[in-house]
């Protein structure tokens, strides 16, 4: 009963929220309801409630369906956008979600998590004159209208070809790979280290970003469509790649970036001290925000610093705010200007509250007698010339030394590639950062008939390169297996 | 799904569980562990493998009930299934003709070393193995043990078996009778790794100990196994679990594993009954 009240409150309070919605013209986006800040801070549900149909109708109609549609350009997998917008438009949203599925085997993630203010949305013509059409919030609908309707229609697979294909790694990556691959006919298997599929859509994107049955929906659609799926299974410790190659026609490695960071400063060791993965792992995939009644706990500080500006940061704040804190920081060494996430993620997460200290740098971890963080040493920094990244250096402010008080500190900084494949196998040719060597225009490893890509390759990106990569790397993999 | 085919309390506290897991059992080592889940809510927990048997495709697993966790693991029966036993993760115990070894096994580690206590026999080894509880009735797979040891130390700390103290009893029984280990190797608790470090040191000599550490993925993605030897970050999953315990920051180590001692022990204490 409480629940319900609850939600009801929610729902009010989004009507509420969007009445203040501004009537719009042909060169402004119809906004997405979200729900509002002061009520989605402290709940885990999903934050942007997605176009009703007459919302997407409407959107649609602004696409002006360029003869020469260069929004496709933007796009890693090349989808037909202007094909799928014509169809919303055209009211048939079945005909539009068939046109995503060419391309795209997730449309309900990707229509979520890609930046596609950096990809498609941001080559849009429109986008000269006002903003551009909301491809992905289109791409979001187009597939939640498909789930709305109950049953999910099959594309037809080719005869079955016999060549057997093994995909390590059931993230993005993997999951594009086993996709295309099982379209063209291929027998596909796809492995898992964890006993949950999805790899960081499912331990690292937070439930109120993209849901958890958003990714177990996309996960059955590849396993009616054919591909076996197999979970708690490490590819160089249950079984060697050697011995997966004798076999397998060929593998795919998508094993990720999951060696987390650490900044190097005294005191990391600290309870209180999280990597990022642990932190969203413990709450995601082991729905730690529910103990007592998930076994997993996780603590709920009060005042948590996450350090990093990062997509994964913000999801670290805004889980953290979620869990209950009553004030939580983002510590971020540059200006606002660097910071690599989202837009959309950065206005949201502050928003909610999360507080912002930029051109600030973590120098030392300090803790009590029990060994529990007690507060952080920060110095201020400033920007100096542009490094190798482009990106302006921050350079230390000497004498700027501060002290936050911090109950928790998240490390948000980055990955490594997962070592466990390239360490049992000697014969495959890493580089010095730990990532997998491939031809980049086929993605193909080193070792005869192992192909690779994603994070395991290009070091943490996005959801949509690595999607992008396993493309690539499936389209090389197929011509290959129709020589053989 | 992992089939159990036999789930017995063999001493007060301390289960033996046996999984049908053929996959894990084809590649594992000793000094090798899993992780295993039990089911829809349960935490992810690493546990050392105690035996296997490559004909039936079984492992062995001998594991103390601390939490609700391995509590729901103790209520398995034959014919159950878990839904992940994953593995075989860790590097392995280096095993090679070193001469003469000391092998001490305390609670859940007599059964963890033995695999261990095998193959260093196998390799030519004198094996000195030590078998450690607070009393008689918590020792056991003594015969099992025997078997692959030149000589079998039984240590109790009331004295109701073998003889009477804890780790330093058997250091004092060693140095006795004049041996000189190559090397020791110990699987227990945190105290007993940590004791058997100091008192073992003097032998100047690697002290190889397991460290149990808090553990989510087991595969070095979550960090939370960190510890520092040597002065630097190890991830006991992926770099351990066994280090020199000489080179291992203990004091640290314990008080990492301190992190969640509230939170199990809330868990364990509400039982829904509407009492603390």
């Amino acid at each position: 009963m409480l629940v319900k009240k609850r939600f009801l409150f929610i729902i009010l309070d989004v009507e509420e929220y969007n009445m203040a919605e501004k009537k719009t013209s042909r060169f402004e986006r119809v906004e997405m309801p979200k729900q509002p800040p002061y009520i989605r801070r402290r709940n885990f549900a999903e934050v942007a409630l997605g176009y009703t149909p007459e919302m997407a109708v409407k959107e649609a109609k602004r696409c002006i369906d360029c003869k020469k549609p260069v929004c496709i350009d933007g796009c890693p997998v090349e989808i037909d956008i202007p094909g799928f917008i014509r169809c919303i438009a055209a009211e048939d949203f079945s005909g539009s979600i068939k046109i995503l599925k060419e391309k795209n085997c997730l449309p309900a993630v990707c229509g979520r998590v890609c930046p596609q203010e950096e990809q498609c949305e941001i080559k849009c013509i429109l986008g000269k004159k006002g903003t551009p059409v909301a491809i992905g919030r289109l791409e979001r609908f187009a597939a939640e209208w498909e789930a709305s309707q109950g049953k999910i229609e099959l594309p037809e697979i080719k005869l079955n070809t016999g060549k057997k294909v093994l995909v390590i790694g059931s993230g993005p990556a993997g999951i594009t790979v086993a996709g295309d691959l099982i379209l063209a006919g291929h027998d596909v298997t796809m492995v898992e280290a964890l006993h949950e599929p999805g790899g960081v859509l499912t331990y690292g994107i937070p439930e109120f970003r993209l849901p958890g049955k958003v990714v177990s929906r996309e996960i059955n659609y590849l396993q009616q469509l054919g591909v076996k799926l197999v979970c708690n299974y490490v590819v160089g410790k249950t079984r060697s790649l050697k011995k997966i190659l004798e076999e397998y026609d060929a593998v795919f490695l998508g094993t990720g970036a999951g060696l987390p960071w650490f900044m190097e400063i005294p005191g990391e060791n600290l309870n209180g001290v999280y990597s990022a993965n642990e932190y969203l792992t413990r709450v995601n995939l082991m729905r730690g925000f529910e103990y007592p009644k998930s076994y997993t706990p996780v603590k709920r500080h009060k005042r948590v610093a996450v350090v990093g500006g990062g997509n994964v940061a913000m999801d670290c704040a805004r889980t953290a705010l979620r869990l209950g804190a009553e004030e939580v920081y983002i510590v971020y060494r540059r200006s606002q200007q660097e910071l690599p996430a989202r837009l959309e993620e950065f206005e949201n997460a502050e928003e909610e509250g999360v507080i912002f200290h930029f051109l600030t740098l973590p120098e030392k971890l300090i803790g009590d007698e029990n060994g529990w963080l007690k507060e952080i040493e920060c110095s201020r920094m400033k920007l100096g010339e542009p490094d190798q990244s482009g990106r302006r250096r921050p350079i230390r402010i000497d004498g700027s030394e501060f002290i936050m008080p911090m109950d928790a500190c998240i490390v948000a900084i980055g990955n490594s590639p997962n070592p466990i494949i390239p360490q049992t196998t000697p014969e495959l040719e890493v580089s010095k950062n730990g990532t997998i060597v491939v031809d980049e225009s086929t993605g193909k490893t080193s070792l005869d008939r192992v192909w690779a890509g994603g994070d395991i390759v290009t070091g943490a990106a996005t959801v949509i390169l690595a999607m992008g990569a396993g493309r690539i790397s499936a389209r090389s993999m197929h011509a290959y297996l129709s020589t053989i | 799904m992992f089939e159990i085919v036999e789930r017995k309390m063999i001493v007060p506290n301390l289960h033996l569980l046996v999984v049908h897991a053929p996959d894990v059992v084809e590649e594992i080592q000793p000094g090798q562990f899993v992780i295993v889940h039990a089911g829809e809510g349960s935490e992810r927990i690493p546990l050392s493998a105690a035996d296997w048997d490559h004909e039936t495709g079984t492992l062995s697993i001998v594991f103390m009930e601390v939490g609700t966790s391995t509590g729901r693991l103790a209520l398995l029966e034959p014919g159950d299934a878990i839904p992940t036993v994953v593995g075989p993760l860790g590097k392995p115990t280096e095993i090679d003709h070193f001469g003469t070894v000391i092998c001490i096994g305390g609670c859940f580690g007599m059964g963890s070393i033995f695999p261990v206590v095998r193959a260093l026999k196998e390799k030519g080894n004198k094996v000195i193995t030590i078998m450690e509880g607070r009393s008689k009735n918590l020792l056991y797979w003594e015969e099992k043990l025997a078997r692959y040891s030149d000589r079998v130390i039984k240590l109790t700390r009331d004295g109701s078996y073998g003889y009477k103290g804890h780790i330093k009893k058997g250091d004092d029984i060693i140095r006795e009778t004049g041996i000189k280990p190559n090397r020791v190797i110990a699987n227990g608790c945190m105290t007993l790794s940590y004791k058997t470090t100091q008192e073992y040191a003097h032998f100047d000599v690697p002290v190889m100990v397991t460290l149990n550490t808090i553990m989510i993925d087991g595969t070095g993605m979550c960090g939370v196994c960190r510890c520092t030897v040597n002065g630097e970050m190890k991830f006991a999953c992926v770099d351990g679990p066994e280090f020199d315990g000489r080179l291992v920051d203990w004091e640290e180590l314990a008080k990492r594993r301190q992190q969640y001692v509230g939170e199990e022990a809330f868990l364990v204490h509400h039982s829904g009954c509407g009492g603390i």
